[in-house]
C-alpha cells in the first residue's frame, strides 16, 4: 500500500521545506515524520521519502540504515532502551537489563512474549549522572529502584505517544506545560 | 556538610576540599534551573532572559561583542577547547556568501549529560545565546542539531522558539533591530559521531553522518557550501554572561589564564551525589569529586580511576603524580601533585599527557575491574565507528574482539600487547579524531592498569564490571531541582528541596 503522510505532518513538511536552502537537508526529519506516524520506514515509506525530495531511493535507504533511530523493520509498539554505556553500568544497568530479559522472556533486540516491548540496548543517552537511565518511546525513566521500574514503564506507555516536538507547535502565552 | 573530606586513596594525607565555597560559587549559567516553569518564557523573562540580547543587538556593534567574546578566553566546551573567539575570526565570508550557526546539542560522549540540562532548564539562554551570536557574526539562520533522543529538551526548544519569535526576540527583526534572525532545531537520528562537526554538517544536510575531509574547514565552507559556525550549547549558552560582565571580567573568574569563565561540570559513577553543578573554569577533580560530588558511594571503597571529561579522555589515578620538577615547566606548580590536585583546564590536562574534555567526569571505585570498564568503552566506540576509514572501522571492531577475549577468560597475554599494536596502527591514519578518541583512553588504561590486564590475560574466569554487591547502587538518590534533574518529571523540578537534600 502507498505511503502518504496525514495532513498535519504534510503542512509540517511544507513548513520544514521553508526552513533549509536545501530541500534534501528535510530527509532526515521527513523520514522522523513518518517513522512517528507508521512506527516504521517501510520500503514504501523510504520510496515515498526519496519521491518528495526527488533523491534516489538508495540514497534514502542508506540513510536510514546508518543511523539507530530510524528502524527499517517493523517494530513492538513500545521501544524500550537500557542504556548500557559505562556510567549506567556502574550503577547497575546490567540488572536492568537481565530483569527485562526475566519479565519479558526476550534477549535485548527482541520482542517481548506478549508482543508489547522491543527490549533494545542504547549507546550513553546522556543521563549519565541519573542511571540506570532506561527509555521507553520518548520518555525517560531516572533515578529509579528496580522494584518500581516495570510500573514507571507502565506509566509511561499509558502516556501514549507525543506527536513528534514541533508538529503543530503554537504560541503561548502562559508559555506551554512541555 | 563541614565533615572531614572523604580520603580518595588509602595513603598519606589529602588537600581537605572546601564543600561550603563550593556550594556557594554564585550561579551565573544556572541561575534559572531550580526556579518552577524555567523554560517557559514568562517565567524565563521574569528572571532576566532576553535582557543581554536586548543590550547587545541595540547598543553593541558586531565588532564589540566579537572583542568581548574573544577577550572571555573561553575555550570550546564540547571537548576539544578550541578558543571559542579565535574560531568566530576565522570567518570571512565572501560577497554573497550567507553565513550559519549551527549549535552542536548532539551530546553523546559516555558521562556528558550537561548541554541537556541547559536545553532542559533554561532553553531561552540558550536562544538568547544565539541571537547575540547570529548578530555578531552576521548569520541570519542558525540550526540546533539536536539528538532525537533527547526529546525533553527538544519539545521545550520548539516551543522556546515559537514564544519568543511571538514576543519579537526572533523573526524579521529581533528587538527591532534590521538582522532578521530565524533558529530551527534539526533532529539527529542516533549517531555518536554527528558530533564531530563536519560529519554533523553532513547530516545536518540530510546525509549520511560521515565527517568531511579539512580542510576546507566550515569557517570556510560549512553547511550547504557556506561559511558556517560550529559551536557546542554551553559555549554559546555562556555568551549572555559574557556580555553581561564584560569579556575580560567573565575571563577572570576562572582559577587559569588563557582558559576563562566559568562551566557546568558533571559527575556520575560512584560518588554519593551524581549530577551537574557550577563552577570557575579550574577546579580539580578532587574538588568536583569530593565538594559537588560529595565523596565515594561507598564510604568504604575509595577511588580506583577517574575519567575526567568524557570517554575519549584517558584515565586517571588518583596515584598518578605531576612529574614536573624543571622550573620552566607549565605545570611546576603542581610538581610531585596528585593529578587529581591540578586544576582542570585544557591546557593543564594536554600537559599531564590527557585531555580535558567536557569536565564530566566518570568515578570508578576499588569495585571495578578495569579491564570490564575498557571493554565497555570499546564496545561504545566498536558500535559508533561510522565505517568510513578502514583503520577505525576495523580497528575498532578489534579492539572490541580482544577486550572480549581478555573479558571472557578466553585471553593470552599477546593479546595485552595486541591492543597496543592495534591502537597504534589507527591513530593519525583516519579523516577524523573519532580513531584518536578511541586509541587515548585504550592505550591510558592499559598502561595504567597494566598489571590488571596481564591477570585477565591469565586468568580463564570470566570478569565482571563490578566485583562488589552495590548495595544501594541505583534509586537512592532524591531529586534536587537544581543539581540532580529529573527531566521526565516537571512536577519534581518544582518542587523546591533543599540544596543539601540529596546526600
Amino acid at each position: 500500500m502507498a505511503f502518504a503522510l496525514s495532513p498535519g505532518r504534510e503542512a509540517h513538511f511544507e513548513k520544514l521545506l521553508r526552513e533549509y536552502p536545501d530541500r534534501r537537508a528535510v530527509a532526515i526529519p521527513l523520514m522522523h515524520l513518518c517513522q512517528e506516524q507508521a512506527g516504521w520506514l517501510s520500503p514504501e515509506a523510504i520510496d515515498y521519502v526519496a519521491e518528495r525530495l526527488t533523491m534516489p531511493t538508495a540514497t534514502i535507504q542508506g540513510i536510514a540504515t546508518f543511523y539507530t533511530s530510524l528502524f527499517t523493520k517493523p517494530m513492538a509498539p513500545n521501544r524500550v532502551w537500557v542504556c548500557r554505556t559505562l556510567a549506567c553500568e556502574l550503577r547497575g544497568a546490567c540488572e536492568v537489563q537481565q530483569h527485562l530479559r526475566a519479565l519479558w522472556k526476550c534477549d535485548a533486540g527482541g520482542t517481548s512474549a506478549d508482543g508489547r516491548f522491543a527490549l533494545m540496548k542504547a549507546e550513553c543517552l546522556a543521563g549519565c549522572g541519573y542511571g540506570p537511565v532506561v527509555q521507553v518511546n520518548d520518555r525517560y525513566i531516572e533515578n529509579f529502584s528496580l522494584g518500581e521500574l516495570e510500573q514507571r514503564i507502565e506509566e509511561a506507555v499509558a502516556e501514549g505517544p507525543s506527536p513528534m516536538p514541533g508538529l503543530g507547535a503554537k504560541p503561548s502565552e502562559e508559555g506551554a506545560d512541555v | 556538610m563541614s565533615e572531614q573530606t572523604q580520603q580518595l586513596s588509602e595513603s598519606g594525607a589529602e588537600p581537605r576540599v572546601d564543600e561550603a565555597a563550593l556550594r556557594a560559587w554564585p550561579k551565573r549559567l544556572t541561575a534559572r534551573y531550580g526556579v518552577a516553569r524555567s523554560w517557559t518564557l514568562p517565567v524565563a523573562e521574569k528572571h532576566g532572559a532576553y535582557e543581554l540580547a536586548r543590550r547587545a543587538l541595540t547598543t553593541m556593534s558586531p565588532d564589540e561583542i566579537r572583542a568581548e567574546v574573544k577577550a572571555s578566553d573561553l575555550r570550546g566546551r564540547g571537548g576539544a577547547g578550541f578558543p571559542m573567539g579565535v574560531k568566530w575570526g576565522f570567518l570571512a565570508p565572501k560577497e554573497g556568501d550567507e553565513v550559519y550557526l549551527v549549535v552542536n546539542a548532539d551530546e553523546g560522549e559516555p558521562g556528558t549529560f550537561k548541554d541537556r540540562s541547559i536545553m532542559e532548564h533554561d532553553p531561552h539562554r540558550l536562544l538568547e545565546g544565539i541571537v547575540i551570536a547570529c548578530f555578531a557574526v552576521g548569520a541570519h539562520r542558525a540550526f540546533i542539531y539536536l539528538r532525537c533522543e533527547l526529546v525533553t529538551a527538544w519539545r521545550r526548544l520548539e516551543q522556546a522558539i515559537v514564544d519568543a519569535r511571538q514576543r519579537g526576540f526572533l523573526g524579521p527583526r529581533p528587538f527591532g533591530v534590521d538582522h532578521p534572525i530565524e533558529i530551527v532545531v534539526h533532529p539527529g537520528a542516533g549517531a555518536y559521531i554527528c558530533g564531530e562537526e563536519t560529519a554533523l554538517l553532513n547530516s545536518l544536510e540530510g546525509k549520511r553522518g560521515e565527517p568531511r575531509l579539512k580542510p576546507p574547514f566550515p569557517a570556510v565552507k560549512g553547511a550547504f557550501g557556506m561559511p558556517t559556525l560550529v559551536n557546542n550549547v554551553e559555549s554559546i549558552a555562556a555568551i549572555p554572561t559574557i556580555i553581561e560582565l564584560g569579556g575580560e571580567a567573565f575571563s577572570a573568574l576562572s582559577r587559569l589564564p588563557r582558559d576563562g569563565g566559568v562551566r557546568l561540570y558533571g559527575i556520575s559513577g560512584h560518588v554519593k551525589r551524581p549530577g551537574i553543578y557550577e563552577g570557575p573554569v579550574g577546579l580539580t577533580l578532587r574538588e568536583l569529586i569530593c565538594g559537588f560530588g560529595g565523596g565515594m558511594l561507598h564510604n568504604e571503597r575509595p577511588l580506583k580511576g577517574v575519567i575526567p571529561g568524557g570517554a575519549s579522555s584517558p584515565v586517571i589515578r588518583p596515584e598518578d603524580r605531576v612529574e614536573a620538577a624543571d622550573e620552566a615547566h607549565p605545570l611546576h606548580p603542581w610538581h610531585g601533585k596528585s593529578h587529581l590536585d591540578v586544576p582542570m583546564g585544557v591546557d593543564t590536562f594536554r600537559g599531564l599527557g590527557g585531555m580535558l574534555g567536557t569536565c564530566c567526569a566518570i568515578a570508578m571505585d576499588t569495585s571495578v575491574s578495569m579491564v570490564a570498564a575498557a571493554r565497555n568503552l570499546m564496545n561504545f566506540y566498536a558500535h559508533e565507528s561510522c565505517g568510513q576509514c578502514t583503520p577505525c572501522r576495523e580497528g575498532t571492531g578489534w579492539l572490541l574482539d580482544t577486550m572480549r577475549r581478555l573479558c571472557e577468560g578466553n585471553g593470552q597475554e599477546s593479546d595485552v600487547h595486541l591492543l597496543a599494536e592495534t591502537a597504534n596502527n589507527m591513530t593519525g591514519n583516519t579523516i577524523c579524531a573519532f580513531a584518536d578518541g578511541t586509541v587515548m583512553p585504550m592505550l591510558g588504561v592499559v598502561r595504567k592498569y597494566y598489571d590488571e590486564f596481564l591477570m585477565a590475560a591469565r586468568s580463564a574466569k570470566p570478569l565482571a564490571l563490578l566485583n562488589e554487591p552495590q548495595v544501594s547502587s541505583f534509586g537512592s538518590t532524591a531529586a534536587n531541582p537544581v543539581e540532580h534533574h529529573a527531566p521526565s518529571d516537571p512536577s519534581t523540578a518544582a518542587a523546591a528541596a533543599s540544596p543539601e537534600g540529596a546526600a
